[in-house]
């Protein structure tokens, strides 16, 4: 399994950009990530999957720092996670986060939602920020809604307007934070549309989904968590084909037979 | 198995004559409801008629009467037309009273061009300039000094002291209470401490008591020679007084915050300073406007306490008018009034606060 996976990431290009070592959380006495190494290359597309309170989410929350962690410690494009404001502030410029309930602003329209970051974390001019907003939002398909507010808009169009905000800033690392589980049914095609288009063009994404179609569509890697620690990680055939552990296959029965 | 067509979409049907459908609503709807409107159609035509009467049909509009020609059946205006000039400025001098209208025209003025540049990219600019330079500029015409006669506070009154009053609470707490209110919030323990047993200890005085330590405890500290304006003490103790409350309404806002926005802030790249007022603070300040105004409304209330430690404001004002003895006995008159105008200004304030929720409301634009 090591050698096929080795292979798989290989492809990629040759340096880590997020290297996790011995990560370990705690909310109070709780254990939520126990003992987490994780090189993530850069360009690879990993999904991160398991049941919920499983630590997906803080594990990735921890990258840009959203969650302290309390023993380890995380490399991102080769600057280490510090208490260091100016260290965390260089690491949110290149990383950039897409949240389950969307988190746009909302008393912001549409186009000063994405060109916010720009302007005042990378100090570029209105003008610039404004032409590559509305770039982005040509590409996730709602250029004309670009002078309306976030509430205006239904949840997969916001979901789509918090992606065209992530990549505003041109960032090296796109997280995911389950970026479907909030959205009706029929608007989950529309973003993940959206992620796969992403994927083909080569920026490093980790993403929390339940979402196992997008996963064996795109994935590189996908990662199985589950009570905080690392079960399983595989190349995204090996991973639904040849399940190792109970526990991965079954939660893929649960999630499959739905 | 079946199937339905798509059916048309109609209007709702018409209703019977508006009015009554209005009356059976809202005024005949229950038996309780029926019996509450017999009583206050009761407790009008007790009430109504004789206020009726008195400010209006037995009142003398004669506005050159004197107190006894003016008769004691209904009001006597004519009490408030030569009273006028007291109740607006107080004791100021005749013939500086100019520098009041002065300083009243340019508020009218500034309001008005700020108006007419709804769409500017400058009003920012413009409103913050206003606020900074403004004060300086109505202290110079209200007190004087570079070659305008001085007139000393205690010469103020009437409408005048009322609205400075106000003002300059409102103005200066509102900035103090975003910070106490962030201060409050702050993961720093000391600001965190300071900001809490600041606000918990000024809400738990009565104004009374502040303006009094103000203007008779405060003077022990200092030596004769340092003793400070009795208005400006007043004001001092206002504006600690309001900022206190400020900071608690503004808190609320905050706390309505969902975390997400703090964390898509963050996650941005933002600063402390950026996300705050960027992204924290517009919300807040939006959420917050009914109870913002709400407490400038019991500011502008209180400032009539003022009262109890020599200040003429407009309500103490009715007292001195009367104790003047070609105007004995003429109290109703001059309370009714201050009320009137007193009412004026709040209900549009509590109007202008309704337009701001709207202008910045983004649900339905």
């Amino acid at each position: 399994m090591s050698e096929l996976t080795n292979k798989e990431i290989d492809k990629k290009g040759c340096c880590d950009i997020i290297e996790i070592n011995g990560l370990n959380k705690w909310y109070g006495d709780f254990h939520a990530l126990k003992s987490i190494d994780l090189k993530v290359k850069e360009g690879e597309i990993i999904v991160v999957c398991g049941p919920s309170g499983s630590g997906k989410s803080t594990l990735i929350r921890c990258v840009n720092f959203l969650e302290k962690f309390q023993e380890g410690s995380i490399i991102v494009d080769g600057t280490e996670l510090t208490d260091d404001v100016k260290k965390i502030r260089q690491i949110r410029s290149e990383v950039s986060m897409v949240f389950q309930h969307f988190n746009l602003f909302p008393h912001l329209n549409i186009i000063d939602n994405l060109t916010l970051a720009p302007i005042w974390v990378h100090n570029k001019t209105k003008q610039k920020a404004r032409e590559k907003a509305l770039q982005l939002l040509d590409r996730v398909g709602i250029k004309d809604q670009a002078n309306k507010y976030p509430n205006q808009l239904s949840g997969g169009q916001q979901q789509r307007v918090a992606i065209a905000r992530a990549l505003c800033t041109s960032p090296k690392i796109m997280l995911f934070d389950e970026p479907t589980s909030a959205l009706d049914p029929e608007m989950i095609s529309e973003v993940l549309d959206v992620m796969v288009d992403l994927a083909k063009e080569g920026i490093t994404m980790v993403c929390v989904t339940h979402e196992m179609g997008f996963a064996k569509k795109v994935a590189d890697r996908i990662i199985f968590m589950d009570e905080g620690q690392i079960v399983e990680e595989n190349d995204s055939d090996a991973f639904f084909d040849n399940p190792e552990s109970d526990r991965l296959r079954l939660f893929l029965d649960q999630i499959l037979s739905q | 198995m079946a199937i339905y067509p798509l059916k048309e979409t109609k209007s709702p049907p018409q209703s019977q004559i508006k009015a009554v459908v209005w009356l059976k609503e809202n005024l005949f709807s229950s038996a309780l409801n029926i019996a509450l409107t017999f009583v206050a159609l009761y407790l009008i035509y007790l009430l109504l008629p004789p206020i009726l009467n008195w400010t209006i049909f037995n009142a003398n509009f004669d506005l050159a009467a004197d107190n006894q020609s003016c008769g004691r059946e209904g009001a006597c205006w004519a009490f408030i037309n030569s009273n006028l000039k007291m109740f607006i400025y107080g004791f100021y001098p005749q013939e500086e009273l100019w520098r009041v209208n002065t300083m009243f025209g340019i508020i009218v003025a500034l309001v008005v061009f700020g108006s007419l540049i709804k769409e500017s990219q400058y009003r920012a600019h413009y409103i913050i300039g206003s606020f900074l330079i403004y004060p300086v500029i109505a202290f110079f015409l209200l007190h004087g000094g570079l070659g305008l006669e001085v007139v000393e506070t205690d010469k103020w009154g009437g409408l005048t002291l009322t609205v400075v009053v106000a003002a300059v609470g409102i103005v200066a707490s509102f900035p103090l209470g975003i910070l106490f209110a962030l201060g409050r919030q702050s993961e720093m323990r000391i600001v965190k401490f300071i900001s809490v047993i600041y606000i918990e200890f000024v809400r738990g005085v009565p104004l009374i008591t502040i303006l009094f330590m103000a203007s008779v405890v405060l003077p022990l500290f200092f030596s004769a020679g340092m003793d400070f304006d009795k208005l400006l003490r007043a004001l001092i103790g206002i504006t600690l007084f309001q900022t206190a409350y400020i900071a608690e309404v503004i808190r609320g806002g905050l706390q309505a915050i969902p975390k997400g926005q703090y964390e898509a802030a963050d996650a941005s790249g933002l600063s402390f300073m950026q996300k705050t007022v960027l992204i924290i603070l517009p919300q807040a300040l939006k959420i917050s406007i009914p109870n913002i105004v709400g407490s400038f409304i019991a500011l502008f209330k209180d400032t009539t306490l003022v009262l109890i430690i020599g200040l003429f404001d407009m309500l103490a004002i009715v007292g001195a008018a009367t104790s003047n003895s070609s105007w004995l006995g003429r109290e109703a008159e001059g309370y009714v009034f201050v009320a009137m105008v007193i009412w004026v200004i709040l209900y549009s304030m509590s109007r202008y606060s309704k337009k701001l929720e709207t202008r910045f409301s983004t649900e339905h634009k």
